[in-house]
């Protein structure tokens, strides 16, 4: 009981969302930033594209015109209160990484530069809109390393490597954290008033992803093992174009810069899917349309990849067909050399991993697991509701990916999630901060560690009959063939019954590494424990949801059925079972509409 | 085809000294050597400690001397080696933790303690917008804004092996992003730190620092802009 850490507020996570609200908690109250990875490692460091702002630096644009993109883009099933709320909030959120001094790109005059992304338009003409405020295509490591030096200003205190493993819940409010001090095996109980999750996201579930090694969903799963109710975890995005095998992401900003994607025919399949902005058509049309084409033995030599051109000659042949020009009206012509300068990371990845020059040959690229739109439900304060009624939970909070407020509803559009961690993650952070001052420290519990101790020994007390990472393939298998692009009752069912036969077996897995000094193996089985928690609720919320919206698309039930399923789905993990509520979507003034692109 | 894998072991709950295991391993040229890795964890010894995250080389997390040069394992694919022996070590300069971990807190220390943060005390614009930067004063920085704090540069370095009290490639690299950065007030009190004794003139120049970054960071060339700043009292 020696490890015992006072705060008003603890934000678990040190990612974009977690500096941001720990940033803004610290201006007023005792803030302490849990995270596993040194807070530079996390993943917002590798979003390429760029950040979503109607700052309206080239040409005409509004937050309203924001907003109503991403209602569409989330298939209408995001909250229309709390997007609004973002998309204003935005603006002021780029000028403020700017001003803490973030090296944007820039136009000719000197401001933000600007580039198109999928989903994002003129409302009034359906065109493509120059919205993403971007550095080169490293605008996640340049908004990760501004907000973490903006901290080290602050004199913000980190616990780095520490990882948090259970929530503390006396009363119905928050008592704080417990963490595993990685470095010494030590645990660590952090009272807080209020506590702030900020983990990112779990698209470690899938076989092909985009995401990092550590993206094992903790604080989600830590949340439902304690009661709390995820939600919309049905909705996990494809992108589109993931480096073949490897799931490594290309962003969209190459389709934004011109690129094209083509099917083995050398057929420009996008027209078909989305006529009027084609390959800029949002990640989960492109991804369906890709399956289609699959399905149609289009798929470049049988393999399940299509090719994504961004050589100049393609890139020019195309921008004329489109009538594509530049700010000053000017016809949109590029070279190599101007593309090179704009997706300089992307060039690299391409040379290193598959030896091809995007400038020179095509990338054969699939979907590969990206983005959780579900998650944690908060309200857009950021607090933590936990039913149908939006009952706050008092003193908990969270932000970014792990959280669903929901913005981002069946379908998140790019350059969106970058917003989200900024505005909610800031709000998030103020809001603790002042439930804070008015709060008191909760008394703990009898024997703080007692679960996080249970959890631990139970990875160490197995048969060892089984393999964890045997295990995990299986499970990343299951849900990319089952839970993937497209489901089928008959896929769910299939998905459901394997991950609980996981789950079983999971508890044969034993442990050998009984060391104290980075325990890696520990660590990462109770993540694989994590993963598949959320692997079941995901599994069983789609099962249930016999429509298709947005990344949610059944072969069995092809249409939006708003009659019957626009709300949002709640899951409460109860032991080996799942249950689910609903809840109903906020709209404002947007009615939903038949989605078109 | 075969890779010999050697890897360098160090648990100091239970050694006194550091060992080499040897893994035989299947693995295609296109595999990454952190794939290789995984893979020992996964099939042979789940005990082996590294520290992972991305798997793309932009987290900084995996930097390691792979067959004596530091590189990121998940940069580094088996075609790229050249050989069918390949021998993992921890950075140098750098305490071993475990395995391949190493103690990271002096390295953080050394970037702190140049300022490594965006110091402008002035009125912003006042219609609240952004402040203005040319896209030529953006490149004047730009190069060095891709650090991802790796260390494979400081870890590399003859002077920081020497003494670990140089600040190192990573942090100079740090303070060139905020000196050249037109928005930037402070440079004069960077400059200053980086003129101090374990300061940019312990650079011998070797440039193990440019061949080591995974992001090629022209560092020499920072580093000389640097000291030329110095000696001159300007930024141009
Ligand atoms: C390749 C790629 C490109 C992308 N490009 C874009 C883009 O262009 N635009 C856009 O808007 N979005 C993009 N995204 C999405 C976006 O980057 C992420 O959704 C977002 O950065 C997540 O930020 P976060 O703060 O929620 O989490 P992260 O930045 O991942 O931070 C999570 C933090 O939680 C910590 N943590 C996790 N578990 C624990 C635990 N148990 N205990 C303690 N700490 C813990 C981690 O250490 C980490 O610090 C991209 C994503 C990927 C993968
Ligand atoms: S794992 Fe992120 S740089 Fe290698």
């Amino acid at each position: 009981m020696s490890n015992i850490h006072e705060f008003d507020v603890v934000v678990v996570g040190g990612g974009g969302a977690g500096l941001m609200a720990a940033w803004y908690a610290s201006k007023s109250v005792r803030t302490a930033v849990i995270s596993k990875l040194y807070p530079i490692r996390s993943h917002t460091g590798a979003a390429q594209g760029g950040i979503g702002a109607a700052l309206g630096n080239y040409e005409e644009d509004h937050p309203e015109w924001h907003t109503f993109d991403t209602i569409k883009g989330s298939d209408y099933l995001g909250d229309q209160d709390a997007i609004s709320f973002m998309c204003e909030e935005a603006v002021q959120a780029v000028y403020d990484l700017e001003h803490m001094g973030l090296p944007f790109n820039r136009t000719p005059e000197g401001r933000i530069a600007q580039r198109p992304f999928g989903g994002h338009t003129n409302n009034a003409s359906g065109k493509p809109v120059r919205r993403s405020c971007y550095a080169a295509d490293r605008t996640g490591h340049m908004i990760l390393q501004t907000l973490y030096q903006q901290c080290i200003k602050n004199k913000n205190i980190f616990f780095d490597e520490y990882q948090v493993m259970d929530l503390l819940i006396v009363d119905g409010a928050v008592a704080g954290v417990v963490a595993v001090e990685m470095a010494t095996g030590e645990l660590h109980t952090f009272r807080s008033k209020a506590v702030i999750f900020a983990t990112g996201g779990h698209g470690r579930i899938w076989e092909i992803t985009s995401n990092a090694y550590a993206y094992t969903g903790d604080g989600p799963a830590i949340l439902a093992r304690r009661g709390i109710p995820m939600e919309d975890m049905e909705f996990f995005q494809f992108h589109p174009t993931g480096i073949y095998k490897l799931g490594i992401l290309i962003t969209e900003a190459v389709r934004g810069e011109g690129g094209i994607l083509f099917n083995n025919k050398g057929e420009r399949f996008m027209e078909k899917y989305a006529p009027r902005i084609k390959d800029l058509a949002s990640r989960d049309v492109v991804s369906r349309a890709m399956y289609l084409e699959t399905r149609a033995g289009n798929d470049v030599n049988g393999q399940r990849f299509f090719n994504l051109d961004v050589r100049p000659e393609t890139v020019n042949k195309y921008a004329e067909i489109d009538g594509r020009t530049r700010p000053d009206g000017s016809a949109y012509q590029v070279t190599a050399a101007e593309i090179m300068s704009k997706i300089p990371d992307i060039a690299d990845f391409c040379l290193t991993y598959l030896g091809v020059d995007p400038t020179k040959q095509p990338i054969p690229v699939q979907p590969t697991a990206h983005y959780a739109m579900g998650g944690i439900p908060t309200n857009k304060y950021g607090q933590v509701v936990i039913d149908e009624k939006n009952t706050v939970l008092p003193g908990l909070y969270a932000a970014g990916e792990c959280a669903c407020v929901s913005v981002h509803g069946a379908n998140r559009l790019g350059t969106n999630s970058l917003v989200d961690l900024v505005v909610f993650g800031k709000h998030a952070g103020i809001n603790a901060a002042e439930f804070a001052k008015g709060a008191d420290l909760k008394p703990l519990p009898e024997d703080p560690t007692g679960e996080v101790m249970r959890q631990i020994e139970a990875l160490h007390a197995g048969s060892g009959k089984e393999r964890a990472a045997a295990l995990g393939k299986e499970m990343r298998v299951e849900m990319f063939d089952h839970v993937g692009v497209f489901r089928t009752d008959e896929g769910l069912q299939h998905a459901v019954a394997k991950v609980q036969e996981l789950r079983e077996r999971f508890k044969q897995v034993r442990v050998a590494d009984s060391g104290k000094v980075f325990n890696m193996e520990m660590l990462q089985t109770w993540e694989l424990g994590n993963m598949l928690d959320l692997a079941l609720v995901t599994a069983q919320s789609a099962l249930a949801r016999t429509e298709s919206r947005g990344a949610h698309a059944r072969d069995d039930f092809p249409q939006r059925d708003d009659a019957t399923w626009l709300k949002h789905t709640l899951a409460w993990l109860d032991g080996e079972q799942v249950r689910l509520g609903y809840k109903p979507v906020v709209v404002t003034q947007y009615q939903p509409k038949e989605r078109t692109y | 085809m075969l890779i010999h894998l050697k890897v360098f072991r160090f648990d100091p709950q239970t050694e006194k000294a550091p060992h080499y295991d040897n893994f035989e391993l299947q693995a295609e040229p296109t595999d990454r050597v952190l794939d290789l890795l995984e893979k020992v964890r996964n099939e042979h010894d789940a005990s082996l400690g590294l520290r992972r995250s991305c798997a793309h080389g932009v987290c900084g997390s995996d930097a390691m001397r792979i067959n004596g040069k530091n590189a990121l394992a998940c940069k580094k694919l088996v075609r790229d080696l050249n050989s069918d022996h390949i021998t993992i070590e921890p950075l140098l300069g750098l305490k071993v933790i475990r395995d391949l971990i190493v103690d990271m807190k002096p390295f953080f220390e050394h970037y702190e303690s140049l300022l490594p943060y965006l110091i402008n005390e002035e009125p912003l614009p006042t219609d609240g917008k952004e402040r203005i930067q040319t896209e030529e004063q953006v490149l004047r920085y730009e190069d060095t804004t891709k650090c991802i704090l790796c260390a494979a540069c400081t870890t590399s370095c003859p002077s920081f092996w020497a003494d670990g009290k140089y600040i190192g490639p990573a942090a100079i690299v740090n303070a060139h992003r905020f000196v050249f950065d037109s928005r930037d007030r402070a440079a004069a009190k960077r400059l200053k730190i980086l003129n101090q004794q374990f300061g940019v003139w312990r650079c011998r120049t070797a440039f193990n620092c440019t061949e080591a970054c995974p992001r090629e960071i022209k560092i020499t060339q920072a580093i000389a802009e640097v000291k030329r700043a110095i000696t001159t009292g300007k930024l141009d």
